[in-house]
């Protein structure tokens, strides 16, 4: 193999590219990113970056000694695969020739139809959008985040602590419903309630109401003015200075289309990454790798997996995929709000059973563990960084 | 400086004891029974490596995965860049002692801001 490109130059693609090198490729490496920036972590963009307590530098993935021999191609978007040639089709109209590709593309945050324009409405899932609604932010008066997931719940929690009035929206019953089932989706996300942060369940959003309206109810030019309400399904108006849609991610694919590379809710892979491509393996946020134990595929947004599943890939793509893959370990993410830290691991979905095994769930400091016939599926833990540790160690040791 | 930290008898392997000193410093007995002392702090946030996930020579910070090597303090992966200050080890009459490393720690940036903007 001589050329090897990575598409996508966030956390998966950065540790795909250390990871071909550390497994001795030492042909030509060539990194394609359509951000203008070297690899950064998302992470801190809805917590200490968005609170001023992190600048930009501290938020750079690469440490300051390291070269990884590689062409950095930023700022330009990939946007086709050619798999005859297997050449990957730029913006800029140039075509990179490949041995191997990594796709590690990651995903986009969801927008809300007919919000664009209007300015004080922010998604956050880049630097660009953090800065911007960082400025927003500082202007303070009242924000609704829209969406009771992690990546708003952090926001409403960095914003609370920046002193705005702040007022959740959720459509579901109950927040993290999803992530962690309703029992513990309810504790986690009492967190808002705790700190007189306003949490609306059940209840949809219509649109949002602001800027100018002429008669016709067209914008002039597409400039159009501030947002000034969140509308809901039920009738009600929530004012707001500055609105964050929150709703989610889809994974940035649409490049891939026509490609011979098989998609479906992201690429899908196999249990090492491999794609249904010869020579092309996807990884992090776009990858939908198949689950061994579970029987199904399936797509982890988290960044720990997006660090440590590229070597499995890489491993598959030196060796033309001749690899057994390994068993790569069960999800993690944590998140954290209000001073509160949140770990989980596992698969929520499907247990049949979640008890409390440590401390007390009123008090936000607790672990309890998911179980389905007995067996532990999946753990959580708040404010417990030590005894979640073990059990994510003893979990991981006692799988399958 | 020669620092007292626990008996060996009360630090069972893969167990970890940390010294409640500025800034905390843990000794680490490993499964194979060797001990380490390393600064207790990760180098990227404010977590506690003796709560961390000790494997082999090798501590995982408990709350984002970088792991540290318990003999040179040199850190693998991101989101960690930096590596921790090891310190010597000594066994007397069944007492761990830590002989503190004289360079300068790599504190995280929120504490290494708060202890520069004075008492917390
Ligand atoms: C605000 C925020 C907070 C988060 N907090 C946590 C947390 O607390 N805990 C946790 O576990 N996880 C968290 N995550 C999730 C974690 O950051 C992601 O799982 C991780 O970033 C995934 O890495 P990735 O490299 O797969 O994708 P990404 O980080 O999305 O990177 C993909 C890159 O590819 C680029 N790209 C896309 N399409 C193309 C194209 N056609 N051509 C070239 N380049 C392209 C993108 O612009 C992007 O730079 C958070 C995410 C966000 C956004
Ligand atoms: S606090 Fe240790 S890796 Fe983040």
């Amino acid at each position: 193999m001589r050329t090897v490109a990575v598409v996508g130059a966030s956390l998966a693609g950065l540790s795909a590219a250390r990871s071909l090198r550390k497994r001795g490729y030492d042909g030509r490496l060539v990194v394609i990113g359509d951000e203008p920036h070297r690899p950064y972590d998302r992470p801190p963009l809805s917590k200490e970056f968005l609170a001023g307590t992190l600048g930009e530098a501290d938020l750079a993935l690469e440490r300051d000694d390291e070269d990884l021999q590689a062409e950095w191609v930023l700022g330009t978007r990939a946007t086709g695969l050619d798999r005859t040639e297997r050449a990957i089709r730029l913006a800029d109209g140039r075509e990179m020739r490949a041995d191997g590709v990594v796709i590690a593309t990651g995903a986009a945050a969801r927008t809300l139809p007919g919000t664009e324009g209007l300015a004080g409405v922010h998604v956050l899932r880049t630097l660009d959008d953090a800065r911007a609604l960082r400025d927003d932010l500082a202007r303070g008066g009242r924000l609704v985040v829209i969406g009771g997931g992690f990546i708003g719940a952090e926001v409403a929690s960095t914003a609370y602590a920046l002193g705005l009035d702040v007022t959740v929206v959720e459509a579901a019953p109950t927040p993290l419903a999803g992530p962690l089932g309703e029992v513990m989706g309810g504790i986690v996300s009492a967190l808002h309630t705790d700190h007189g942060v306003r949490l609306l369940c059940g209840v949809g959003v219509k649109g949002l109401s602001g800027g100018e309206r002429s008669e016709t109810g067209v914008p002039p030019d597409g400039v159009r003015g501030r947002v000034d309400a969140v509308l809901l399904e039920d009738g009600r108006s929530i004012p707001a200075d500055t609105v964050v849609v929150g709703v989610g991610a889809r994974p940035c694919v649409e490049w891939l289309e026509g490609s011979g590379v098989a998609l479906d809710n992201g690429v899908k892979c196999g249990a090492d990454g491999r794609t249904s491509l010869a020579g092309v393996v996807a990884v992090g946020d776009c990858a939908n790798w198949y689950d061994p134990h579970a029987g199904i595929h399936r797509r982890v947004e988290h960044w720990t997996g997006a660090l440590e599943r590229p070597d499995a890939a890489v491993a598959t793509l030196l060796a033309y995929g001749a690899t057994q893959p390994g068993v790569p370990r069960p999800p993690y993410f944590w998140s954290d709000q209000y001073g509160v830290k949140i770990q989980f691991v596992g698969h929520a979905a499907g247990a049949d059973s979640v008890t409390v095994e440590e401390g007390a769930p009123d008090e936000r400091s607790f672990l309890a563990v998911y179980r389905r016939a007995g067996t532990p599926v999946a753990v959580l833990g708040m404010n417990q960084p030590r005894l979640f540790t073990r059990w994510r160690k003893q979990f991981t040791a006692a799988r399958p | 400086m020669m620092i007292p930290a626990c008996r060996l008898a009360d630090l069972p392997r893969g167990e970890a004891h940390r010294l409640d000193i500025d800034p905390p410093v843990s000794v680490f007995h490993t499964d194979d029974g060797e001990l380490f002392a390393i600064d207790d702090t990760c180098t990227h946030q404010d977590a506690s490596l003796a709560d961390g996930w000790l494997e082999g020579c090798e501590v995982e910070c408990p709350l984002h995965a970088s792991k540290f090597d318990l003999r040179t303090g040199a850190v693998d992966a991101p989101p960690a860049k930096l590596p921790v200050r090891t310190h010597e080890v000594l066994v007397e009459d069944g007492m761990i002692y830590v002989r503190l490393s004289t360079e300068a720690p790599n504190l995280p940036p929120c504490i290494a801001s708060r202890l520069a903007g004075g008492p917390a």
